[in-house]
């Protein structure tokens, strides 16, 4: 890294090179272990559990969040053994409907903020969006980092900004998202990894789900690593959500066999992996239906909320 | 070799040339101080020549070994000059060396021949030395994510046993490919061919080759081949006009260390054959991945 | 909803079973020689019990070539040579190539099966790596029929008669790819010997060359052990040799063939040098540690068996490799997710477990994983020795299991003259985020097969073969038809 890091902010940024085939081969040898049965119920009713279910649409209603809360706590009609998700994400406005919706559940509340998805906004509005968010009743705030600055390489500032959202949160914990499909590179996803991590960060997420590509299992790898090497140098335990273009229960399964062998089993709980997604978890519930009839399932037999 | 007598009617008596083996550069006799007569085909006498003991094998070995690296990293373009500035040289002296090829025993047209026929193949391999690896080198079209890569690299250092019909050819037409390879060499040259070897260490001496790149040893075939074939630290063996009880010998030698082995028949055939650099040089296949 | 808030603690959730099916095919309860294009048994009436390593059982009972049976087949080559095969056009003869690698292609999974079965290496390796690559070697080998006039530049290619082959057990389908496409598609006819402890994908290849039509006599097989393979080298009526091996047999077989004109190519042991620079992408580095050492149990000739990591990173590297061996699993080779299956046979296992021994009596210190293994069968856990010197046996010797040597090193310079001392020059890896740096190293390393930033990947194009006393001759690519023509 350029020595103007150290000028503009406490950042200790060291190089850590990532070998993008190298990292295509590892997702692609992870995704050779095969999960059947038994193995394959729990792991998918694990995954539900840490699904944080979105709706982040300009179209949003309270009527449209009260039914995505509803199915946030009954993920499955007339199945009684499913867990609830970890979390339902809306935007701000929406987070004291959701918050009443969930009202004695242990589900939690998080709120995209910081101008989000884009993130172009000045900081002071950012904050404030943020305060917003928290004073609703967010348990978690989704803040975007500014994705300009960094490509121009002012990392200070970056990191600043989330040094401040994250004040800005009070006891809210804070997933910082990357955009990793604007960073351009695997080398970049591993700096911003850095950098959101040594501000604050709670947990470390790949994108908004407004763009393409969003958390590949590439990205999703060299963030599971730098999670590793920040937990193998500080002892501290930071979070990570893949969000965006999960298509289905397989792929969330291979999300699990990853944080299984690259951070291992501390990490399997809703309190350090979230899967951020609206569509998937119905995927997911037709295979544990599969498992449990030995039926293939269709989508009509599972609410669309 | 010359001045053995003719010239007493002028009343001067010649210098006579004493020829010294050329190891590590340096012109040397044996250091068992042991010398061979040569004589003309017809059996006269027309002086010594060095005997080569083990040891002196094994000093131009460590020469050899000595000079490998820096000769391998000379660039391909430096090797093409030098084999051309040997030939240079070797044109030169092509009147000395065509009455000395005459003296032990070769007609004045074969004796011609032979030394026109060795200075064009010096130029013929010096045009190699800068395209050979592009020939014979490879881009491999692997079905995965990886530029990969075949080259050439010398194998380090070789020995090479000259045959005796054509005394100054065997010679030339074995170290050429060699060198141009990359590699180092120490030859052994036997009979009155060892004159023509001397003679010729004369010329590569001047002719920009580093030291130790090309050691000219002459001796007997019988005492140092084994030697050659054995010894650890010698990467190929070639030899040429070998008997098939040699040829054996050296191929079962050859296992201890499995050093490369190639006889040649003391034919002719072939000395112009890029595939001779082939034989000593290593292929060398590199991956690489290609990714962002 | 009693719970009042999210769960923090880890889940143990693992992996269970998956075993691949062995339902889809039958093997034989014995398999004879395959002379002349017909299985016959050998001429002495012996056999020999071929096993499934990770259990013990027989899986089929083979027979035993004697010296007669050797003549038989090489006979039969001799003839299929001079009256059809020699004769026949580059083009026909890559058709028959292109059948064999389509049928391979077509019973892929059985292969696979079979492979893990007889030799124990993980259906994971032999369903992704031996079996594709196989079918791609007579692929690929297939196209050169008809095309030797441009293989080597001014000569003309001829096929040079009978190639005598004896193959390994660590890639038994494998070596019979790499061996019999490029002499068949240079015009030789072979007799093959399979290693004794992995003789049947060989015999199923056998039955596929049946299936695709392919002439008698142009492939034989014969099974045995080293007397087998002794006999074949002995016999007179072989023009060449090619011997995929230990060195010293590689060595007695080239002492053997003193005095003869039989050509010989050699493809033998490794200690190869893996290099890790402080620069380099250290996640991806463990990685290629892993496939260098713990691809195929270790038993692979060009392994990356000696690490050589940089003092800077040593401490990260050995504590990321510890945490990555881990999940490493051991155990049965038809499961899906079994990592490293069953070494090949009782004799290996104990050979490696007598270095396992003489490392620790050296003063080295031993790293082994935790997980179970089964009962039966023969394995050796995932292990690295540390604290280990330049001359220790465990640097110096081919182990050919799943046992790393780890040692540092301080500058580029040091790494090479430790990378190359050694007898061996197989291969190679580096590890180093710096272009320049790749270049300079991989020319300094004097190795035949060099990775950079990768570790243990073939193709069919790509050259493969040793310096020094890792053989000679190369497999695969251009280069790889040289030692099955005359040139003239």
């Amino acid at each position: 890294m350029s020595s103007s890091l150290a000028v503009s902010t406490n950042l200790n940024l060291q190089a850590h090179p990532v070998d993008e085939v190298g990292i295509r081969e590892r997702v692609a040898r992870l995704a050779t272990r095969s999960i059947k049965k038994a193995s394959k119920v729990e792991g998918l009713k694990l995954a539900l559990s840490m699904v944080d279910l979105t709706t982040l649409e300009g179209a949003d209603t309270p009527g449209k969040v009260r039914q995505l809360c509803t199915k946030a706590i009954h993920l499955h009609s007339g199945r009684k053994d499913l867990p609830m998700v970890a979390a339902v994400c809306v935007y701000p406005t929406m987070v004291r409907i959701a918050r009443e919706a969930l009202q004695g559940t242990p589900i939690q509340v998080a709120a995209v903020a910081t101008a989000f998805p884009s993130g172009m906004n000045p900081l002071a509005v950012k904050l404030e969006d943020t305060r917003y968010a928290v004073a609703e009743g967010a348990h978690e705030i989704d803040m975007v980092i500014s994705r300009g600055d960094f490509l121009r390489g002012d990392y200070g500032r970056v990191a600043n900004e989330i040094e401040q959202v994250k004040e800005a949160c009070g006891k809210a914990h804070l997933k910082v998202i990357l955009e990793t499909g604007e960073l351009g590179t695997l080398d970049r996803v591993r700096l911003a990894s850095d950098i959101a991590m040594q501000s604050g960060a709670d947990f470390i997420k790949t994108s908004t789900g407004k763009i393409q590509p969003a958390a590949t299992p590439e990205v999703v790898l060299v963030m599971l690593q730098a999670i590793s090497d920040f937990y193998r140098k500080t002892g501290k335990r930071i979070g990570m959500k893949p969000a965006g273009g999960i298509a289905n229960a397989k792929a969330a399964l291979n999300l699990l066999i990853m944080v299984r062998e690259v951070l291992g089993p501390a990490w399997l709980t809703p309190s350090l992996f979230r899967i951020g997604a609206s569509k998937l978890p119905n995927d997911m519930l037709m295979q544990l239906e599969k498992e449990r009839t030995g039926v293939y399932q269709g989508l009509d037999y599972f609410s669309n909320d | 070799m010359s001045g053995n007598g003719e010239n007493m009617k002028s009343g001067r008596l010649d210098v006579r040339k004493t020829y010294k083996m050329l190891i590590g550069g340096a012109f040397v006799r044996s250091e068992s101080g042991r010398a061979l007569d040569v004589n003309a085909p017809g059996g006269k006498w027309l002086g010594h020549v060095c005997r080569a003991s083990r040891k002196d094998f094994r000093n131009a070995v460590v020469a050899a070994r000595k000079a490998a690296s820096g000769w391998s990293n000379t660039t391909p373009y430096l090797k093409g000059q030098i084999l051309y500035r040997a030939a240079e040289m070797l044109e030169g002296r092509a009147t000395t060396f065509r009455e000395v090829l005459q003296s032990i025993g070769l007609s004045p047209a074969a004796a011609k021949t032979e030394v026109t026929q060795a200075i064009d193949l010096l130029v013929y391999y010096a045009g190699w030395a800068d395209k050979y690896l592009q020939v014979f080198g490879s881009v491999n079209p692997v079905s995965s994510p990886y530029f990969n890569f075949s080259v050439t690299e010398p194998m380090g250092v070789v020995a090479y046993v000259a045959g005796e019909k054509r005394p100054l050819l065997d010679l030339v037409s074995g170290i050429a490919p060699i060198v141009a390879g990359g590699n180092t060499v120490i030859t052994l040259s036997t009979g009155r061919a060892a004159v023509a070897a001397m003679e010729l260490g004369e010329v590569l001496a001047t002719s920009d080759f580093p030291h130790g790149v090309i050691n000219l040893l002459c001796g007997l075939r019988e005492e140092l081949v084994g030697q050659m074939a054995t010894h650890m630290d010698v990467n190929a063996l070639v030899t040429q006009g070998a008997d098939a009880k040699e040829s054996a010998a050296s191929r079962e030698a050859c296992a201890l260390n499995l050093k490369r082995f190639f006889p040649r028949e003391a034919n002719g055939k072939g000395d112009e054959d890029p595939y001779r650099i082939l034989d000593t040089v290593e292929i060398k296949t590199t991956w690489h991945p290609v990714g962002g | 909803m009693t719970e009042t808030s999210i769960s923090t603690k880890g889940s143990n959730w693992g992996y269970a079973p998956a075993p691949e099916s062995a339902d889809h095919f039958k093997l034989k309860e014995q398999y004879g020689l395959f002379i002349g294009g017909k299985f016959v048994p050998a001429g002495s009436g012996k056999r020999f019990a071929t096993i499934n390593p990770a259990n013990e059982k027989t899986l089929a009972q083979i027979a035993d070539a004697g010296e007669k049976d050797v003549d038989k087949a090489v006979k039969a080559a001799r003839t299929a040579y001079d009256k059809v095969w020699r004769k026949m056009s580059g083009r026909e003869r890559g058709k028959y190539l292109y059948r064999i690698a389509r049928i391979i292609q077509e019973k892929a999974r059985e292969l696979a099966v079979v492979e893990s079965m007889d030799g124990g290496k993980p259906i994971r390796e032999s369903r992704d790596v031996d079996i594709p690559l196989a079918a791609a070697h007579f692929f690929y080998h297939a196209g050169w029929a008809d095309k030797l006039g441009y293989a080597f530049p001014g000569k003309s290619a001829s096929p040079i008669g009978v190639a005598g082959q004896i193959i390994p057990w660590n890639f038994p389908l494998l070596m019979v790819a790499w061996k019999v496409a490029p002499a068949l598609a240079c015009g030789n006819t072979v007799v093959l010997k399979p290693a004794e402890t992995t003789p049947l994908t060989a015999l199923l290849f056998a039955e596929i060359c049946q299936e695709a039509g392919l002439p008698d006599g142009v492939f034989n097989c014969i099974t045995g052990a080293g007397s087998t393979g002794a006999a074949l080298v002995k016999h007179p009526g072989l023009d060449k040799v090619a011997f995929t091996g230990s060195t010293d047999v590689g060595k007695a077989i080239q002492k053997s063939l003193a005095g003869r004109s039989t050509k010989l190519t050699l493809e033998l042991g490794g200690k190869a040098a893996n290099i890790i620079f402080e620069d380099a992408a250290i996640d991806q580095a463990v990685e290629g540690i892993i496939n260098g050492i713990f691809f195929n149990q270790g038993h692979v000739c060009c392994a990356g068996s000696r690490l050589l990591v940089q003092e800077s990173v040593e401490q990260e590297v050995v504590e990321k490799l510890k945490a990555r061996m881990e999940h490493l699993i051991v155990g049965d080779p038809l499961d899906k997710n079994t990592d490293i299956g069953a070494i090949n046979s009782k004799a290996q296992c104990e050979r490696i477990r007598d270095y396992l021994k003489v490392g620790q009596d050296e003063g080295a210190e031993l790293f082994q994983t935790k997980c179970p293994v089964p009962e039966k069968g023969y394995w050796v856990r995932p292990s690295f020795f540390t604290k280990v010197a330049q001359s220790h046996r465990i640097v110096q010797e081919e182990i050919f299991g799943p046992v790393l040597a780890i040692q540092s090193f301080r500058t580029l310079d040091e790494a090479l003259e430790k990378a190359n001392n050694t007898p061996y020059g197989l291969s190679g890896g580096v590890w180093t985020d710096k272009g320049a740096k790749i270049f300079k190293v991989t020319r300094g390393i004097k190795a035949g097969v060099i990775w950079a930033n990768t570790f243990n990947k073939f193709d069919p194009s790509s050259p493969f073969g040793g310096y020094k006393e890792s053989g000679y001759g190369r497999e695969g690519g251009r280069h790889g038809l040289r030692p099955y023509v005359e040139l003239s």
